[in-house]
């Protein structure tokens, strides 16, 4: 039953990489926030994948290990206007690099595809292994 | 007599079981394309195949140690412990050595050749009903 395992395997890769593009769009969509009343901003998040055994040598997985937040310091504007500025006049904003996210997501559908036309031609395979010696 | 006849099928399907484990190995690569630290595998194909033809087979066989013991054979064709790591193509900063490329083309070719393995049993298992039927 190896052929079937394929579909575990890329069902976790698939799923890990959503995961990671949900990280990612949720960085781009905090990409402009201010700090709040408790005066601490959005800080960028990032997914570290990890390998899975999956029953034998051959069957890899990936599941997500951790989420951790991104330690870049958050970005100061000089803004005394602006009604979350604080005693000096500063406003701190998300510390989220909107091109960085970008490329992140732009990986991530791509393996998200990679693995998805895996599971097309190990599927297809199967289908025509259901056909043998008729 | 009735060995000839299923001695090719024998080997068709020694060949259809590796080439599953081998676009099971490759889709592992493809799915931890993007894991820090993981090292791509494939194995030598021809050399398994000849290895399941001859029938040797690798992994945990269990040895008898008395003569009484009954002999556990593991009849199915496996690759085992022959898992190699592939050489990495490009170096990367985190240590991940799949090559996207190479392991695309390898899943293709190996989808491709599994395919036709399929077709040469089928033409055989045609072939052999032929024979029978005699018409």
């Amino acid at each position: 039953m190896s052929m079937f395992s394929i579909f575990n395997v890329t069902g976790s890769a698939i799923s890990s990489q959503a995961q990671r593009l949900n990280v990612v769009a949720s960085n781009l969509a905090n990409a402009d926030a201010v700090a709040g009343p408790d005066g601490k901003a959005y800080k960028a998040r990032q997914v570290v994948f990890e390998t899975v055994p999956m029953g034998s040598q051959a069957a890899q997985g990936v599941k997500v290990q951790n989420v951790f937040e991104s330690d870049v310091p958050n970005r100061k504007v000089f803004q005394p206007q602006h009604p979350s500025a604080d005693a000096q006049g500063y406003v701190t904003h998300s510390n989220v690099n909107p091109v960085e996210e970008m490329v992140n997501m732009i990986s991530a559908s791509r393996s998200y595809q990679n693995n998805v036309e895996v599971m097309n031609t190990a599927k297809n395979l199967l289908l025509k292994t259901l056909q043998m010696g008729q | 007599m009735f060995e000839q006849f299923t001695q090719r099928l024998d080997n068709l399907s020694n060949g259809l079981v590796l080439r599953a484990q081998r676009q099971q190995v490759i889709a592992s690569n493809i799915a931890n394309a993007d894991t820090p630290g993981f090292v791509a595998r494939d194995f030598n194909f021809a050399q398994a195949l000849q290895d399941a033809n001859a029938g040797i087979t690798h992994g945990t066989d269990p040895t008898a140690t008395h003569n009484r013991h009954l002999r556990l054979t593991t009849s199915e064709t496996g690759t085992g412990n022959q898992l190699a790591y592939t050489v990495q193509t490009q170096p990367s900063l985190d240590k991940n050595t799949v090559d996207m490329d190479r392991e695309r083309a390898n899943f293709t070719d190996n989808a491709i050749r599994y395919e036709s393995t399929l077709r040469f049993i089928n033409g055989h298992v045609k072939t052999m009903l032929s024979a029978i039927q005699g018409q």
